[in-house]
């Protein structure tokens, strides 16, 4: 997977490029993240650190939890995550307490992962991007309805997976493939190409992209 | 949002002058042909000016050979490389659409004399 890092989504504004148009942006917050916990091949059998972000009132931290960052040496924080290395990124990480955001620069490729904005109860329109129907020429009473959902006596039955309308938004969702065009250490904020899923400040992991981490983008 | 409305005003320019619906304006384009980059002026009236801070945009419409023509500038945009008021307009609306039905001395706007 790879280093990744937990931040806060800020929001969108924009940026001008290089020709005077402008380009839309999401600002994120990357305050480095201390490291919690290191998991190595010879303890738990695999490679990983344990990132932590936020601030967790210790009145409101269970004794277990309250143990687990008191073996860190750090106060008890609001989340938690695990991100898998190789054993060469272990060894270069072997010194440090935190991750922060030198790992990202300007023209790099990220992947963006959040939870969606809840929708609550949405129709197949807005879920599904379904077309409805027209709004005139005699539609009567089914403008927003996806049509048809199956066929007649065979199969005589609905198959699994329609699309339907129902709970949408509030799940783990990826935006992949957006550009860095911009990083500010003295400020802990990346500025990054396009939307990103989420409310702002809502919490996000940003990871060199799986697909173009290899890649530069022109900024 | 307070972090995000401070890193945008941080950005806003201050070297553009005060201008409103109805003023005659020369906007200095930044124009890029291929290596090099020059300046083109558009010269018109302000239609309108839309949204707020850094995203503020603002329309200018001039007749170029009998053809309307209407231009929209982010007004923070480097591409604006300046803006000067040349005529100060007197109009009652904050929209001035209707300048694009008409033609000739009826698409006039009073200058506003101080």
């Amino acid at each position: 997977m790879g280093l990744a890092m937990m931040g806060k989504k800020i929001g969108m504004t924009q940026r001008f490029n290089e020709r005077g148009r402008a380009v839309p942006v999401t600002v994120i917050e990357l305050k480095p993240c201390p490291i919690v916990q290191r998991k190595t091949k010879a303890k738990e059998g695999y490679n990983a650190i344990q990132l932590g972000i936020g601030k967790r009132k210790p009145s409101r931290t269970t004794m277990a939890m309250a143990g687990h960052f008191k073996k860190a040496g750090l106060d008890p924080m609001q989340n938690l995550q695990e991100f898998r290395l190789s054993d060469k990124e272990m060894e270069e990480l072997a010194e440090a307490t935190s991750v922060d955001l030198s790992m990202f620069e300007s023209g790099d490729f990220v992947d963006v992962t959040g939870t969606s904005k809840g929708r609550g109860t949405a129709g197949v329109m807005k879920r599904w991007n379904m077309h409805g129907q027209k709004a005139t020429h005699g539609v009567h009473e089914v403008f927003r309805h996806g049509g048809a959902i199956g066929q007649c006596a065979t199969p005589g039955r609905l198959f699994k997976g329609v699309k339907m309308a129902g709970r949408y938004g509030n799940e783990r969702s990826s935006t992949q493939n957006l550009a860095v065009m911009d990083v500010k250490p003295e400020a802990n904020l990346i500025y990054i190409r396009g939307a990103v899923p989420g409310p702002n400040n809502g919490l996000v992991v940003v990871r060199k992209s799986v697909k173009k981490g290899h890649k530069k983008a022109i900024v | 949002m307070d972090t995000l409305r401070q890193l945008e005003s941080d950005q806003l320019r201050s070297d553009l002058p005060d201008f409103a619906p109805g003023d005659q304006v020369r906007v200095d384009v930044r124009v890029r042909e291929g290596d090099k980059t020059r300046i083109q002026a558009f010269q018109g009236i302000v239609l309108q000016r839309r949204g707020s801070g850094y995203s503020e945009t603002f329309t200018v419409r001039k007749m170029s050979g009998g053809v309307g023509v209407e231009r929209v500038f982010p007004l923070q945009s480097p591409s604006v490389s300046g803006i000067e008021v040349m005529r100060k307009g007197l109009v009652r609306r904050a929209r001035l659409f209707y300048l694009r039905d008409r033609v000739g001395k009826a698409a006039r706007v009073k200058e506003k004399r101080t």
